[in-house]
């Protein structure tokens, strides 16, 4: 069945992420409505969606970045705002202006900073904690390059070593896979299978309808409503894929538009893997 | 030129207040509010003016909190309107500083019958007499002014020493600093309220419009020759005092070449900082104009040396025996590369790729091998595009065309793998092997 | 119509703000000399030739400013006019320094405003170079061009002060701006700049729209946006220059900007926002210069921007299309139907069998949603009042008639939403409108039919189920 109707109080979830009868509206348009969701812990949740269908908003309410007309949100059963520590963010990589004068390691390091603590600067150990993190995504080569001298896929991993460095129970990622190279879509997806082992949960936005079943065991189809929830394998069917994207739907369609966001940049995964 | 210790005050005056704005103005161009600083200055009038007639003196501490108060209402306004009214930034500042303005003209109207406050010693300071107010202090007299200034630096560097990584991340990232909880508003905040002070604490001695020039300019400058924050607070100080050395030495020397006695300090510490800007524009190592378009060059000579080591291996391809070998005339011909021919050419007889006898341009040995490795690229990739991404027939060609001049040998290795090791490319041309 | 009756609302509103100013300058007045009735008749209504061209003149400058202001501001330019009229300092200094060393008259209006509309397109074309070959943002670019021409300017002044030829202190009426000391010749030629640049900004209204909308879509259909953005900017850069006498060049610029950005809260169309923008500029100019020629002490530039700030805090706050007042009004609206939507929706999913005869407990309906006791009681209470609802004296809640009806018309419509979301997934998203109180009034009859038929208990047009197997309280039991 879809998401279990809670009931609240009593019912507000140990989950890593409990959302109830969330509605989020700019002016008169509902963007999200009625959400209602639980997801397990230490599953790889893919968030899957038109554009426009407010995955991006869903991701930023959890984290109170955009204001909500109802609802309740929880993360391992307390409100967001006692749990953030538990949740990391990698937001999508047009947020910020890759010209400012940092280097990849000072981006990693940033993930650090609640642990370092107000007013205190970052000392050695921090800068061992975020060079492991940085070897871990392969980044060690390039960990003092300016961020605008990164590729698209390099400056991608260098967020997720910053996720990873803040040590989150709950990673929430927008749109991770958008506009990276082979390399770094695998690196991502090993990234993903570490987090997973360590008991960790992921939410991910994801547009590649195609790497849906190989990469994620949990899916939410939204669409302004979630149309449903749950394993892959029971949720992630042509039925419920036409009831979110509507009838003209093809997975040719979305991986033109793909291409059409990127031209110059081909990629393995839009033809598929050889 | 005669110089005495007055001009020695007046730099030191000028540096110490350029130095405290430009430390500030490194985040302001960073959180791109360049123009919030121009906001800030123009609309900190009214607070001078009423607290210049309240307490009928310019040097008092009412003074600089009512009109940083001001200044805090100022940047409070600006982000209020943003959020209620949809309107840009920008059109919200210039509605909100030139109000503040208009007030605060009016107001130095109704005093001017009363106090001695000229509009514009406000706007373009008066750094030339600050060295007449002194202050004792152990048996030194100092100019108030310098003191001030030199105050409101060490705030300054306290705050951004204090904050630094604080700055550093609401400046960079300011979502991220939220969900850390490193409150963004907060830090926005303070960083108005001391943008307003300093600007305040520096009106007497640049003036509060030429404020802005040492906000932004030296930050900006030091923007286009660091890719380290610290480097660039760093640089951007130092820029801002050699500003105030310049400006007062430009001040009383320049006008003398045209038969005046000297011009105004503070005016001149805006063009000197607008001159470093400008020699920086064009001559910064990595970012600067000149850089930019070197590169630029050196990467199109380089596409037409590649081009031509592939026309030359193509030709090698299909040569008959009695062929004739290739001329610079049919290189032209082919590529079309016009003036760019002669340099790449002479380029690639450097680097020992060719040989030229008179008109002939032959291959050597290493040109042909890096000949094939650029046609190896340029064929792997139409395999790739026509068989793996299903693009044909569309014209894959050019395409291949610019991708194989960016195309490294691991690239065009894992190319190969992609597309299972072909030896035929989609027109039935043969893919060079990988050369030993 | 409902347009034509907005712009007479704000005409209204700011004739009945002009004794209001008058009044408020009055009273911070008192050091001056308040002119006789006489006088301010005489001027208001224009009877002196002289002062009647100036205010015409200055007039007709705000009408212009209005129009390419509007323009601007939707190019998203608004700032660009600040640092165009600070980069005419230093063109105003040179050419006086320059004139005067020639024996000529440095104050002849014609050569300055030559001089400042030079440095003025400088200053422009030196904001796009930065923009254009360095990584510095655009804010930073109209920081640095503003601040160092105006340094430059104040240098080149300080020279201009210190000449013994020519008299320099005339100059600063082009910082702050003084209508009283113009002379006839430079009113009128205001006057006719004005106007030319207002017919011309109105001939050019087509390209202008267009560029400002969208202008890499008007570059893909060969506009020449570069050519129509110059026009645009020497517009501008004509109404700052000759707007610099009446106004002064640190607030010239808030003709460009204020007038447009409070017509913006009247009206979502252009034309509309042009014609209002271009009378709110023109009529904060005619009570400015009005001021300024009564009172030879007050700078008219500051009395008309500080009108034109008075009309943009009214129309912030009153404006008929995205005034406070209304977009306040419209959330609480919005607020309270979503409550009062969810509350009869739980009723609905308590009592779905059997609407009137239930009684339900507050209880039971605090378990069904996300809301707080105190928000669910204050829902309750607002349904009283609105006799949608009984509240018996045991505390148990009874829907009235109305209350069955609307909770029927409610429950319908969210669940042909739902079904529309799914059946017409790829538009459905874009049509979701909470405004509308029916789902017909968004969509096609034929639409609603057929989302009828598809709902599982298509024999009950009137309440279909919900395509969600929700019935929590039959389930929890
Ligand atoms: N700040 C905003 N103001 C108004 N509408 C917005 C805003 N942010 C997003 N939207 C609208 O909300 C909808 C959902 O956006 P988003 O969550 O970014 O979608 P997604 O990430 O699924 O593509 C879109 O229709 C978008 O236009
Ligand atoms: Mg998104």
């Amino acid at each position: 069945m879809a998401t279990p109707q809670p009931q609240r109080d009593a019912l507000v979830q140990d989950t890593p992420l409990w959302i109830h009868d969330l509605t989020v509206a700019y002016h008169r348009k509902p963007v999200l409505w009625d959400v209602n969701l639980s997801l397990p812990e230490g599953q790889l949740v893919a968030v899957v969606g038109p554009n426009g269908a407010g995955k991006s908003t869903l991701i930023k309410a959890v984290q109170g970045l955009v204001p909500r007309a109802s609802g309740a949100i929880s993360v391992f059963g307390k409100p967001y705002e006692e749990q953030r520590h538990l949740v990391g963010y990698v937001p999508q990589r047009e947020s910020v202006d890759w010209d400012f004068p940092v280097n990849a390691l000072d981006v990693v390091t940033m993930g650090l900073y609640r642990q370092i603590g107000w007013c205190r600067p970052v000392n050695r150990r921090h800068k061992a904690q975020a060079m492991a993190a940085l070897e871990k995504v392969g980044m060690t080569p390039y960990a003092h390059r300016q961020i605008s001298h990164l590729s698209g896929g390099q400056q991608q991993r260098v967020f997720l070593a910053r996720a990873l460095v803040q040590d989150a129970q709950l990673y929430l990622m927008d749109e991770p896979f958008v506009g990276v190279d082979v390399a770094t879509e695998r690196a991502i997806v090993a990234l993903l299978k570490d987090l997973k082992a360590a008991g960790k949960t992921c939410i991910v936005v994801h547009h590649d309808l195609q790497t849906v079943p190989t990469y994620f065991d949990h899916v939410v189809l939204l669409n302004m409503r979630v149309v449903e929830a749950g394993p892959t394998d029971a949720v992630f069917t042509e039925e419920n894929l036409r009831k979110t994207y509507g009838g003209k739907l093809t997975l040719l369609s979305d991986a033109l538009f793909e291409y059409s966001k990127n031209p110059q940049l081909p990629r393995g995964r839009k033809g598929g893997q050889p | 030129m005669e110089w005495t210790s007055f001009d020695t005050w007046i730099v030191v005056t000028g540096a110490l207040s350029a130095a405290a704005c430009a430390l500030l103005g490194n985040y302001l161009v960073l959180r791109k509010l360049s123009m919030m600083g121009d906001a800030i200055s123009h609309a900190v009038l009214p607070g001078l003016a009423l607290a210049f007639i309240i307490t009928g003196s310019r040097d008092s501490l009412p003074m600089l909190v009512g009109a940083t108060a001001i200044g805090v209402l100022t940047a409070f306004l600006v982000q209020a309107l943003f959020r209620l009214s949809e309107l840009e930034k920008g059109a919200t500042m210039g509605v909100i500083f030139t109000t503040f303005f208009a007030l605060g003209l009016i107001l130095i109207r109704q005093a001017a019958d009363h106090v001695d406050l000229d509009p514009s010693c406000v706007l373009y300071g008066a750094i030339e007499l600050t060295p007449l107010d002194v202050y004792e202090l152990m048996g030194m007299e100092i100019p108030r002014a310098a003191l001030t200034n030199l105050g409101m630096l060490a705030v300054n560097l306290l705050f951004v020493g204090l904050f630094y990584k604080e700055l550093k991340i609401t400046s960079f990232d300011p979502a991220l600093a939220t969900t850390l909880g490193i409150n963004a508003t907060f830090l926005h905040y303070a960083l108005m309220t001391l943008v307003a002070a300093t600007t305040v604490a520096a009106f007497e001695s640049v003036g509060s419009i030429l404020v802005i020039a040492m906000l932004i300019v030296p930050a900006a400058t030091a923007h286009l020759l660091t890719d380290r924050l610290g480097a660039m607070l760093v640089i951007s100080v130092l820029i801002a005092a050699l500003s105030a050395l310049l400006g007062h030495l430009g001040a009383i020397t320049v006008p003398t070449w045209f038969g005046f006695t000297d011009t105004s300090t503070a005016g001149m510490m805006g063009v000197a900082t607008g001159l470093i800007f400008l020699v920086t524009f064009l001559l910064a190592p990595r970012y600067g104009v000149v850089s930019r378009v070197l590169r630029q060059w050196q990467l199109s000579l380089k596409i037409v040396a590649d081009d031509v080591l592939g026309f030359l291996y193509r030709y090698e391809e299909l040569k008959q025996p009695q062929s004739p070998p290739v001329q610079a005339g049919d290189l032209q011909k082919a590529l079309k590369a016009g003036g760019s021919l002669w340099p790449a050419l002479w380029q690639l007889k450097r680097r020992g790729a060719i040989r030229q006898t008179a008109d002939d341009v032959l291959p050597t040995e290493t040109g042909l091998a890096q000949g094939a490795r650029l046609v190896r690229s340029h064929r792997l990739w139409e395999s790739y595009l026509c068989d793996a991404l299903q693009m044909c027939p569309t014209d894959v060609h050019a395409l291949a065309h610019d991708l194989e001049h960016f195309t490294d040998a691991s690239m065009s290795e894992a190319l190969a793998r992609q597309s299972g090791d072909p030896n035929i490319d989609p027109h039935e041309r043969q893919i060079p092997p990988l050369p030993k | 119509m409902r347009q034509r009756s907005t712009v007479g609302g704000a005409y209204l509103l700011t004739l009945l703000l002009a004794p209001a100013l008058a009044w408020a300058a009055d009273a911070h007045d008192h050091g001056l000399d308040w002119p006789s009735l006489m006088d301010f008749l005489r001027v208001l209504t224009l009877q002196d030739y002289n002062t009647r061209v100036v205010i015409i003149g200055t007039s007709l400058l705000g009408l212009a400013a209005g129009l390419i202001g509007t323009f601007l501001l939707l190019r998203k330019r608004a700032l660009l006019s600040d640092t165009l009229s600070h980069a005419t300092l230093p063109g105003i200094a040179l050419t006086f320094i320059i004139v005067s060393a020639l024996g000529g008259d440095g104050k002849n209006l014609l050569f300055l405003i030559g001089g400042a509309a030079l440095f003025a397109l400088l200053g422009t074309g030196s904001v796009i170079l930065i923009q254009r070959f360095s990584r510095l943002k655009d804010d930073a670019a109209l920081g640095i061009v503003l601040s160092v021409y105006f340094g430059l300017g104040i240098a080149l002044l300080g020279l201009a002060t210190r000449m013994n030829t020519g008299n320099a202190a005339g100059l600063s009426a082009f910082i702050y701006g003084k209508t009283a000391s113009m002379l006839l010749f430079d009113a009128l030629l205001i006057a006719w700049t004005a106007l030319a640049a207002a017919i011309c900004s109105l001939l050019f209204y087509k390209e202008f729209t267009l560029i400002s909308f969208d202008a890499s879509y008007a570059a893909g259909q060969g506009w020449p946006v570069v050519r129509l953005d110059f026009v645009m900017m020497t517009l501008a850069v004509v109404v700052t220059v000759v707007g610099l006498q009446a106004v002064g060049l640190i607030l010239v610029v808030a003709l460009l900007i204020i007038p447009p950005a409070a017509a913006r809260f009247w009206t979502y169309r252009l034309r509309p926002m042009l014609l209002l923008s271009a009378l709110f500029g023109a009529l904060s100019c005619y009570l400015g210069a009005t001021m300024s020629a009564l009172m030879a002490k007050l700078p008219a530039g500051a009395v008309i921007v500080l009108t034109a700030g008075a009309i943009f805090v009214i129309s912030l706050l009153f404006g008929s299309a995205r005034g406070l007042l209304r977009i306040l009004l419209e959330r609480r609206a919005m607020a309270r139907k979503i409550g009062r939507e969810n509350l009869l929706r739980s009723f609905f999913e308590l009592t779905e069998a059997d609407l009137a005869g239930a009684a339900i407990r507050l209880d039971d309906l605090l378990k069904q949603r996300a809301w707080s006791p105190g928000q669910l009681d204050r829902l309750v209470s607002l349904a009283d009042r609105e006799g949608l609802l009984n509240r018996a004296a045991d505390g148990t809640l009874r829907l009235t008639e109305r209350g069955i009806q609307t909770a029927t018309r409610v429950v319908r419509n969210h669940r042909l939403w739902e079904a529309y979301l799914i059946t017409h997934a790829d538009i459905a998203t874009s049509q979701v409108d909470w405004g509308a109180d029916e789902i017909e009034h968004i969509l096609d009859g034929e639409i609603v039919r057929e989302l009828e038929r598809l709902l599982p208990e298509a024999d009950q047009p009137a309440m279909p189920a919900s395509p969600h197997a929700l019935t929590p309280a039959a389930e929890m039991e």
